[in-house]
């Protein structure tokens, strides 16, 4: 009998377990949106947060669009030419790079920056007591370290979304315009018309949402890491892995939302 | 006052405190020893509401620890942890100016940061080392900032966890006196957890043995040494054999 129903108990097990851990980062995230919605806001780690999360990381986020917006336009073209269609590598590049390629591009490049980088310091603060010592030092580590970073990232994305749509465009505008013999001008002028606000809102607002999970999940798992350097080690991989997944998986809900909107 | 009553703990399977008994008088140095993984560390920071406890009462005057203001139940106290916990991120005396730089005893930056030069000073610190980071400094040093840090903002209570551990022991014998002085001279509680049987007999007024999750003998300093208890000698004589089950 056990052995008939042991996997069912393997399988009851890891939904519990599961739910166990959407609850508790739920609640995480509960706290945290209370801790930045309620003064003060630590105002000099909120501006490292900007700096960190933000500005550094507009090379590789400009590095990773340019590539991918040049390679976009090869592909288009490609597409487009078995139905005659090429002059559409213009508009469908903008349209491909503003409302999914820049956002959810930022947004797994800046997970494999930041969360990583925000676990690993959380994690290394916990295991060697720092963030007990917060506490013991009357300051709320939710508002002193969590609440800081989840708003800057929150607020950083969405520019480096739409940076990241320009350069995006622009690696597009270079390839089209010198490999596939299109007009400087008209290639210009056919993004512009063709590109409609809703687009650009779209896709900033979905960046908005993957720096909140980006900075929640470094927050997350550095705050519960484990002990000693393998359990910073299992944190830091925890939250690149657990935020790019939620990205892609909120990226799909979000799409789904904005299109039947 | 700070009074426990009943206090249980568990861990999973692990019933860590199984129901703790102690009261710190106002003004005394009570010393709580025990083996490593006895809960030492649990005990004290199930105080502090740094871990809940399951079942039982620990009040600070009279006040229940766990319902109080957090913000000024804190304030009263100052925590000197195992590995200093100083922040990485922060100058030496950055760090021990914390509480002072922000929050409800926040004053002005050049008044606390003479605070905390006077307060490494205290601790034997020369003010040029209130500008370096406390990745440049030994662990002597970095354990006499965490020491300046827990006395900053002048606490009525404070706590030592593993003051000694991992210094040499003349080091060690500086700690236990700064501790002892310092404690002396603010007139404040304190409470230490040590396995180091020097310290004990530098710091306490009175000692408290945990063992098996309950407190094993709890008494004054001098009469630990006659205290007829064979779980306390064999601690405090370090012998491998006795009722303490040692594992070889």
């Amino acid at each position: 009998m056990d052995t008939l129903l042991s996997p069912l108990a393997a399988l009851g097990r890891a939904t519990l377990s599961l739910l166990a851990a959407i609850g508790s980062v739920a609640i995480f995230a509960a706290d945290a949106v209370s801790q930045i919605l309620r003064p003060p806001l630590y105002v000099r780690e909120f501006g490292t947060a900007l700096l960190t999360i933000g500005w550094f990381s507009l090379p590789v986020v400009a590095l990773t669009t340019l590539f991918t917006g040049g390679a976009l336009a090869l592909q288009i073209y490609a597409g487009g030419a078995r139905f005659n269609a090429e002059a559409v590598v213009p508009q469908i590049v903008a349209i491909g790079m503003v409302r999914e390629l820049g956002p959810v591009l930022t947004g797994l490049m800046v997970s494999g920056r930041v969360a990583s980088a925000i676990a690993a310091e959380l994690g290394t603060m916990k295991v060697t007591e720092q963030i007990d010592a917060l506490t013991t030092l009357s300051t709320n580590p939710m508002k002193y370290l969590a609440a800081p970073r989840i708003l800057a990232a929150t607020l950083a994305l969405p520019l480096l979304a739409g940076v990241g749509d320009v350069i995006g465009i622009m690696g597009g505008y270079l390839v089209g315009t010198s490999r596939l013999d299109f007009n400087a001008a008209t290639y210009l002028t056919n993004t512009a018309q063709f590109l409609v606000a809703g687009d650009v809102v779209s896709g900033l607002v979905k960046a908005a949402v993957f720096g909140f999970i980006v900075a929640l999940m470094g927050c997350y798992h550095g705050m519960n890491s484990g002990r000693g350097a393998e359990g910073v080690g299992r944190a830091t991989t925890n939250a690149v892995v657990s935020s790019s997944v939620m990205i892609l998986a909120s990226n799909y809900v979000l799409t789904e939302l904005f299109f039947s909107a | 006052m700070i009074e426990l009553s009943g206090v249980h703990k568990s861990f999973g399977a692990k019933h860590v405190l199984q129901g703790i008994d102690l009261t710190i008088p106002r003004g005394e140095s009570m010393v709580v020893i025990g083996g490593s993984g006895t809960g030492k560390s649990v005990l004290l920071k199930c105080i502090l509401g740094l871990v809940r406890p399951d079942a039982g009462s620990i009040t600070l005057d009279s006040e229940d620890v766990t319902r109080a203001d957090r913000d000024a139940f804190l304030a009263r106290f100052g925590m000197l942890f195992q590995g200093g916990a100083l922040f990485d991120s922060m100058t030496v005396w950055q760090n021990v100016a914390f509480r002072l730089l922000r929050g409800t005893q926040k004053r002005p930056k050049a008044e606390a940061r003479e605070i905390a030069i006077e307060k490494l000073r205290r601790v034997g610190l020369q003010p040029e080392t209130a500008d370096l980071f406390p990745a440049e400094l030994s662990g002597g040093m970095q354990k006499r900032v965490g020491l300046a840090r827990a006395i900053a903002a002048e606490p009525e209570i404070i706590f030592f966890d593993e003051p000694t551990t991992g210094l040499d022991p003349i080091m060690s014998g500086v700690i236990n006196d700064l501790i002892r002085e310092i404690v002396t001279e603010m007139g404040a509680t304190a409470m230490t957890i040590t396995h180091d049987m020097t310290s004990v007999r530098a710091i306490a007024d009175r000692v408290a043995m945990l063992h098996n999750g309950v407190i094993q003998w709890t008494g004054p300093v001098a009469g630990m040494d006659a205290s007829g208890d064979p779980y306390l000698d064999q601690f405090i004589h370090g012998r491998a054999t006795g009722p303490i089950e040692a594992v070889r």
